[in-house]
C-alpha cells in the first residue's frame, strides 16, 4: 500500500513516522525546500497541559494525550523537552475565578496536578512577576520544546524507516474517482496512490478543495512575537499565561529550551488570502511588548534579537479536523490551531492506527523509533569533545560564536538534509544568538557553497529568490 | 586536556591584542596571543579604506596595511602567536583559560590575561522593525566582509541605515562597485560618522543622506524589494505621513558596535554605557589578574587609541604576571553632564601616564571638558563621531587620585 | 563667476563654505573660521583629488580579490573610469602587499599598489 503525506510540518511528519511503523510506503510531500517551514516554524512551543480547551473538544482530548506522550516522544527523538510547569496569572477577582473555572475545565479533561496558589506562593516562585498578581494557576505538566525540531527529528527518523521525502514539490492536484483517492498530482509529476493524508497546515483548505471537499475554510490568525537573548531566560522559571479571553490564551512571558525569553503571541484576524503574511507590525510589537510587561515588567527589552510572526490555521468550527473523509481513503489532520504542536504526536498515532485498522496493515518488525541529534560539542564532556575533534578537525572549528557551533555541526546539518542558510540555522542554532549571523553568515555561506557544490551566490536563506549575494564583484 | 603555563595570554588578535601581545613579550613576559581566525588583525583585514595609522605611523594607512606594520611588531617581539583557536571560557580560580581548535581543546594556567576580543555588531532584529525578514539585510561588518575580503557582490541597489562611519564607508564601497545606493537614512539630527566621511563617502558620489529618518518597515518575501522611510520627531517616534517607499533589494545596518563579553561576563563587572569591562588606569578589570584593551572595552573609533590601549593592557599585565604593577586606591570616574562613553571607570594614583577618553551625545560647540573641578580642557567642538583623550600629568593624577570619586562632565565654556 | 558650497574637512569644526570662482580661478572664500579652511577650498574646489581603494581580480589563487589603492590620490573625476579601468585588470597569486598592480594609473603619476596579501 502507498500512502501519501501533504505537508512535512509537526504534524505531517509525525503521521509520516508513525505511518512508517507499518508495511506500507509512504511519500512525504512538502512545497518547501526544507521540513518544518509552515506553522510549525513561529509558534510559542509549548506542550500544553489541556486546561484551555472546552470538554468534549477534539483538541482537548488529544491536547491532553500528546502532553502525556511527549517525554517519551522526545527521548526517542532526542529533541529538547522541559517540563517547566506554567502559571495563568490573576490580577483582578475577575480574573481569579477564571483560573477556578480553568482548573475544572482541566480536571475534566484529565489534567494532573492543577493548584491555585496565592500571591506569596507565585511571586517566591517568580520573583520577577508583577507584583499586582492576586493568584495564579499552577500548571506542572506544562512544557517547552523546539517546534521545527520535533518536525525534523520525525522526518529524519522516518527516513531511517523506509520514507521517501519529495521536498520543494507542492501538491497541485488530487485524483479522485468513484469516490476514492487515486493519485496525488505536484509540479513535478503524478503519483498513484492507495491514500492520502491532509497535513498541510494553513493550505490544508486548499487541499482539501483539490479532492473535491469543501466545508473547511481556514483563515490565518496572526501572533508576533519578541525574543530575548540567550541570557535572559532564567529571570523566569515556568511559562506565564495571563487570564486567558475567548480569543485566544493572551500574551506569554516564557522561557526557551535555548535559554532566551519569547514574549507574545497577540492574535489578529486577517483576510483569508493572506496565508504568507507573516511580517510583523509596529501596533502587534507594542501589544506584546506592554501584554508581557504586564506579566514581567522589568523585561531587559534591550536584549532583543529578533521579532517575528506565525499564523495560526483558524477555522470557524475552532476545532480540529481529524479522519476519513466523505473522499474514502482522504484522511485529513487539518485545521490544527493552538494545541497542534502538543496535540500530534497523539493525532499521529491515532490516524495512523485508523488507517492501519482499515487497510488490514501489519507493522514491522524492524521500526527503529530513535534518532540522534547532531553532536553539539560544547554541550559535551571534555572527552567527547576531543574525541570527535580527533576523528574529524572540523569539530573543533568554531563558526557561530555566540552559540559555539562547530564547522562538523554545519556539515552533518547539510548531511542531514539542509539545503539552505535558514536549514543550516534551524538544525544548528548557528547564527541564532546574540548577534544573529553577523560574525558567521559568510561562513556558513562558504560552507554551504563547498558541500552543495556550488558557486556562494547559488545559495539561498530559504530557497527561492532568496539569495544572500547575487554573483562575483569581478567576475 | 593539556594544560600550558605561561606568563601573559591575550585573547584575540586585532590590533589591540597584537599591541598587547607584543608590549608584553617586550617586557620579557612569556606571552601568547590566541586568534580564532585564520589571520591577524580583526576587522582592519576588512577595512580597505585610508584613514588609520595617522598618528601611530604618521602615515595614513588602509587597515590591512596597518595590521601589516602590527605584524610586523608582533614578529618582532618574540610573542607566540596561535590562529584557529577559539577561547570558550575564562575561569576565575587561578586564571585559566580554556579553548578549542581543530587540534584539540587546550587550556591554558597564565598569570594574567587580555581580554581583546573586539566588538560585535547590532543586529537587525535588536532594532525591532516591523515588516517581513527577506534575504538582503546585512550589519555592515558582514557586508564589507562579503564585498571586500570574498569578492561578493550583495545587491544591486542599497539603503544603509545609519551614518556612523562605518555606514558612511559601506555608502561609498557599495557605490564604486556600481551597487546603486538609494540613500542614507540617520535617526538622528546630525551625521554620526566624520565630516570627512559625510564629504568623501557620499557628497563626492551625490548619495543622499537622510538626517532624522528611520526604516519604519521592510517588505519582500524571499529577498528585500524595499523599505519604507519615516522622518522622525526629537523623541525619534516616527511621524505619521511622512512615508515613503524606497525600492530596493539590501538594507545595510551600521547601528552600533557592541563589546564582545561573552566569556568574562559572569567574572567582572561591566560599565553600563560602555557596555565593557570596568577597567582602571592599567585597563585591568575588577579581577586583578583579568586586563582588557580595544574595542571589547569600549567602542573606540580610531584604531590608534585601540593599539595603544593595547600596549598599555598588554604591558601592564606583564608586570602584573611578576607582581611588579603597582596599585594605589582607586577613585571611580563618575558621568557627569554630556558624557557617554568613558574609560576607564577607575583611576588609580600608581597608574602614571594614564589617558580618559570620552564622547559626547550630540555635537557640542564651545565646551569644556572638566575632570573633577582638576583638569579643565576647552574643546572648540566636540563631536559623538570622535572621542576626547585627555593625557594626565603627574600633578593632576596624583590631586585626583585623593578624591572620592571624580566626576568627568562636558560643560558649556566660560 | 560660480559659486560654490564646500564642507572644510580638516578639522571636526566642519565649516561651511563658501568658494567663487572665476573659470578655474578662486575669487574668494568665506564661511572658514582659519586660514587652513582657506587652503582647503582653493585646492578642492577647483580639483578634488582623493585616493582610490577598491579590489582587483586575483587568478589562479583561493583568493578572489586582492584590494588595491592608488599610492597618492587622483582627481576625483577620474572615478568612474578608474572602475572601468580596474575592472579589466587582474593580478597572479600570490600577491605581497605593496605589489605594484598598475604603473602611473590613467597617466595620473600614481601607482595601483596592493594593499593586502592573496593567496
Ligand atoms: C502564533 C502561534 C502560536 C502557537 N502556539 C502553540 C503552542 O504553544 N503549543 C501548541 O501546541 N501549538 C501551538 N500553535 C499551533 C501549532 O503551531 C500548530 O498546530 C502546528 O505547528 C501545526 O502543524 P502542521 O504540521 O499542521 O502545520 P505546518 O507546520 O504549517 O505544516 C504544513 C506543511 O504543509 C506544507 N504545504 C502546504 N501546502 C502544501 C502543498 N500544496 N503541497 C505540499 N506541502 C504543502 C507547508 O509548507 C507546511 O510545511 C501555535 C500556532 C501559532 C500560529
Ligand atoms: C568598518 C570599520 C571602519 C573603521 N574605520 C577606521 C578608520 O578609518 N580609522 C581608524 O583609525 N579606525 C577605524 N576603525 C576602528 C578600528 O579599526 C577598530 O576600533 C580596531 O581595529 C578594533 O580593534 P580590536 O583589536 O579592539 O578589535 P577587533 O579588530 O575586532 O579584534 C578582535 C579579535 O579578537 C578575535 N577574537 C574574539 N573573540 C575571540 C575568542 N574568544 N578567541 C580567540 N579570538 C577571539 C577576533 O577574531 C578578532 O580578530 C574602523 C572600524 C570598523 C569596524
Ligand atoms: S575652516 Fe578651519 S576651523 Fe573651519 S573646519 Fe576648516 S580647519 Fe576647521
Amino acid at each position: 500500500m502507498r500512502i501519501a503525506v501533504i505537508g512535512a510540518g509537526a504534524v505531517g511528519a509525525l503521521i509520516a513516522r508513525e505511518l512508517c511503523r507499518y508495511e506500507a510506503e509512504v511519500i512525504l510531500f512538502e512545497r518547501e525546500p526544507d521540513v518544518g517551514w509552515g506553522v510549525t516554524k513561529a509558534n510559542s512551543g509549548i506542550v500544553h497541559a489541556g486546561f484551555h480547551d472546552e470538554p468534549g473538544t477534539v483538541r482537548a482530548r488529544f491536547c491532553a494525550l500528546g502532553n502525556a506522550l511527549f517525554p517519551e516522544l522526545a527521548a526517542e527523538l532526542d529533541i529538547p523537552f522541559r517540563r517547566t510547569g506554567a502559571y495563568v496569572l490573576a490580577f483582578t477577582k475577575g480574573e481569579f475565578s477564571t483560573l477556578r473555572e480553568l482548573l475544572v475545565q482541566g480536571e475534566a479533561n484529565g489534567v494532573p496536578g492543577l493548584e491555585i496558589h496565592r500571591r506569596e506562593e507565585v511571586l517566591a516562585q517568580e520573583p520577577w512577576v508583577n507584583p499586582e498578581v492576586v493568584g495564579g494557576l499552577w500548571a506542572p505538566t506544562v512544557g517547552i520544546t523546539l517546534p521545527w525540531e520535533l518536525a525534523i527529528a520525525a522526518t529524519e527518523n522516518a527516513l531511517k524507516n523506509g520514507l521517501e521525502l519529495h521536498l520543494s514539490e507542492p501538491v497541485v492536484g488530487i485524483e479522485v474517482s468513484r469516490g476514492r483517492v487515486r493519485a496525488v498530482r505536484t509540479d513535478r509529476g503524478r503519483y498513484p496512490v492507495d491514500a492520502a493524508v491532509n497535513a498541510a497546515g494553513l493550505f490544508a483548505d486548499r487541499i482539501a478543495q483539490m479532492a473535491g471537499l469543501d466545508g473547511l475554510f481556514l483563515h490565518p490568525r496572526r501572533g508576533e512575537y519578541v525574543l530575548l537573548d540567550e541570557t535572559t531566560g532564567s529571570l523566569v522559571n515556568a511559562v506565564l499565561f495571563p487570564a486567558p479571553t475567548p480569543v485566544s490564551k493572551g500574551i506569554l512571558v516564557l522561557p526557551t529550551v535555548e535559554g532566551g525569553l519569547l514574549l507574545g503571541p497577540n492574535a489578529r484576524d486577517l483576510p483569508s488570502d493572506a496565508r504568507e503574511a507573516t511580517e510583523t507590525t509596529r501596533e502587534g510589537l507594542e501589544e506584546v511588548i506592554a501584554g508581557a510587561k504586564h506579566l514581567v515588567p522589568g523585561l531587559p527589552l534591550h536584549k532583543t534579537v529578533k521579532t517575528f510572526a506565525g499564523l495560526r490555521p483558524e477555522s470557524p468550527q475552532k476545532d480540529f479536523v481529524l479522519g476519513e473523509t466523505k473522499v474514502a481513503r482522504f484522511y485529513q489532520a487539518a485545521a490544527m490551531r493552538s494545541p497542534g504542536l502538543t496535540a500530534a504526536p497523539a493525532v499521529a498515532r491515532w490516524l495512523a492506527r485508523e488507517i492501519a485498522l482499515a487497510h488490514g496493515l501489519r507493522e514491522k518488525g524492524n521500526f527503529n523509533p530513535k534518532r540522534t541529534r547532531i553532536p553539539h560539542p560544547a554541550d559535551l564532556p571534555e572527552e567527547e569533545w576531543a574525541r570527535l575533534i580527533r576523528e574529524d578537525p572540523r569539530w573543533g572549528r568554531i563558526v557561530c560564536f555566540c552559540n559555539r557551533v562547530t564547522e562538523g555541526e554545519i556539515v552533518e546539518a547539510i548531511r542531514r538534509g539542509a539545503r539552505t542558510l535558514d536549514g543550516v540555522k534551524f538544525r544548528t542554532r548557528a547564527g541564532f544568538g546574540r548577534c544573529q549571523g553577523g560574525f558567521c553568515t559568510d561562513r556558513i555561506l562558504a560552507i554551504l557553497a563547498r558541500e552543495l557544490g556550488v558557486a556562494p551566490w547559488e545559495v539561498t536563506a530559504r530557497g527561492g529568490g532568496s539569495r544572500m549575494v547575487l554573483g562575483e564583484v569581478r567576475p | 586536556m593539556r594544560v600550558y603555563a605561561v606568563d601573559v595570554l591575550v585573547i584575540g588578535a586585532g590590533a589591540a591584542g597584537m599591541a598587547a601581545a607584543a608590549a608584553a613579550a617586550r617586557e620579557g613576559a612569556r606571552t601568547v596571543l590566541l586568534e580564532r581566525g585564520e589571520r591577524l588583525g580583526g576587522v582592519l583585514e576588512q577595512c580597505i579604506h585610508p584613514g588609520f595609522g595617522l598618528h601611530r605611523y604618521r602615515e595614513e594607512l588602509t587597515g590591512p596595511e596597518f595590521a601589516h606594520r602590527l605584524r610586523g611588531e608582533l614578529e618582532d617581539s618574540g610573542a607566540d602567536v596561535l590562529t584557529g583557536i577559539t577561547a570558550l571560557e575564562v575561569f576565575p580560580d587561578g586564571p585559566k583559560v580554556k579553548a578549542v581548535s581543530p587540534r584539540g581543546l587546550k587550556a591554558f594556567s597564565p598569570k594574567a590575561v587580555v581580554w581583546a576580543a573586539g566588538a560585535r555588531e547590532r543586529p537587525f532584529g535588536a532594532l525591532r522593525i516591523p515588516g517581513t525578514r527577506p534575504a538582503g539585510i546585512f550589519t555592515a561588518g558582514l557586508a564589507q566582509r562579503l564585498l571586500d575580503l570574498e569578492g561578493f557582490l550583495p545587491g544591486k541597489r542599497a539603503v544603509i541605515l545609519g551614518s556612523g562611519d562605518i555606514g558612511l564607508i559601506m555608502a561609498r564601497r557599495l557605490h564604486l562597485e556600481g551597487v546603486e545606493v538609494a540613500a542614507v537614512l540617520e535617526i538622528q539630527p546630525f551625521p554620526g560618522g566624520l565630516t570627512r566621511n559625510v564629504v568623501q563617502c557620499l557628497h563626492d558620489f551625490g548619495i543622499p543622506l537622510l538626517l532624522s529618518h528611520t526604516v519604519a518597515e521592510v517588505h519582500g518575501r524571499e529577498r528585500l524589494t524595499g523599505i519604507t522611510a519615516v522622518r522622525v520627531d526629537e523623541h525619534r517616534r516616527p511621524i505619521p505621513g511622512t512615508e515613503r517607499h524606497i525600492e530596493a533589494d539590501t538594507l545595510i545596518l551600521s547601528v552600533g558596535l557592541i563589546p564582545e563579553v561573552r566569556p568574562i561576563e559572569g567574572l567582572v563587572a561591566l560599565d553600563p554605557v560602555n557596555r565593557g569591562p570596568r577597567v582602571n588606569g592599567w585597563l585591568q578589570t575588577e579581577a586583578p589578574w583579568l586586563f582588557a584593551a580595544g574595542n571589547c572595552v569600549a567602542v573606540f573609533d580610531l584604531v590608534d587609541t585601540v593599539a595603544e590601549l593595547g600596549e598599555r593592557a598588554g604591558a601592564a599585565a606583564a608586570r602584573y604576571a611578576v607582581g611588579e604593577l603597582p596599585a594605589g586606591k582607586k577613585v571611580p570616574l563618575v558621568r557627569g553632564e554630556n558624557v557617554t562613553a568613558l574609560v576607564p571607570s577607575y583611576l588609580d594614583g600608581a597608574a602614571e601616564g594614564a589617558r580618559i577618553y570620552l564622547r559626547v551625545p550630540r555635537p557640542l560647540e564651545g565646551v569644556t571638558v572638566d575632570l573633577g573641578g582638576v583638569v579643565r580642557r576647552p574643546v572648540r567642538v566636540a563631536r559623538p563621531a570622535e572621542m576626547i583623550g585627555i593625557t594626565l600629568d603627574g600633578d593632576a593624577l596624583s590631586e585626583l587620585s585623593r578624591r572620592e570619586e571624580i566626576v568627568v562632565e562636558v560643560k558649556r565654556s566660560g | 563667476m560660480s559659486e560654490k558650497k564646500l564642507v572644510c574637512v580638516s578639522c571636526p569644526m566642519g565649516c561651511e563654505l563658501t568658494v567663487v570662482l572665476e573659470g578655474k580661478e578662486v575669487v574668494s572664500v568665506s564661511g572658514n573660521r582659519c586660514p587652513r579652511g582657506e587652503e582647503y577650498a582653493r585646492a578642492e574646489a577647483v580639483e578634488p583629488r582623493r585616493v582610490l581603494m577598491t579590489l582587483v581580480r586575483v587568478e589562479g589563487g583561493m583568493d578572489r580579490v586582492v584590494s588595491v589603492k592608488t599610492d597618492r590620490p587622483i582627481p576625483l573625476r577620474l572615478f568612474p573610469k578608474a572602475m572601468e579601468r580596474v575592472r579589466e585588470l587582474s593580478v597572479k597569486a600570490p600577491v605581497t602587499i605593496g605589489t605594484v598592480v598598475e604603473k602611473d594609473f590613467l597617466t595620473t603619476g600614481a601607482n595601483l599598489i596592493a594593499t593586502r596579501f592573496a593567496r
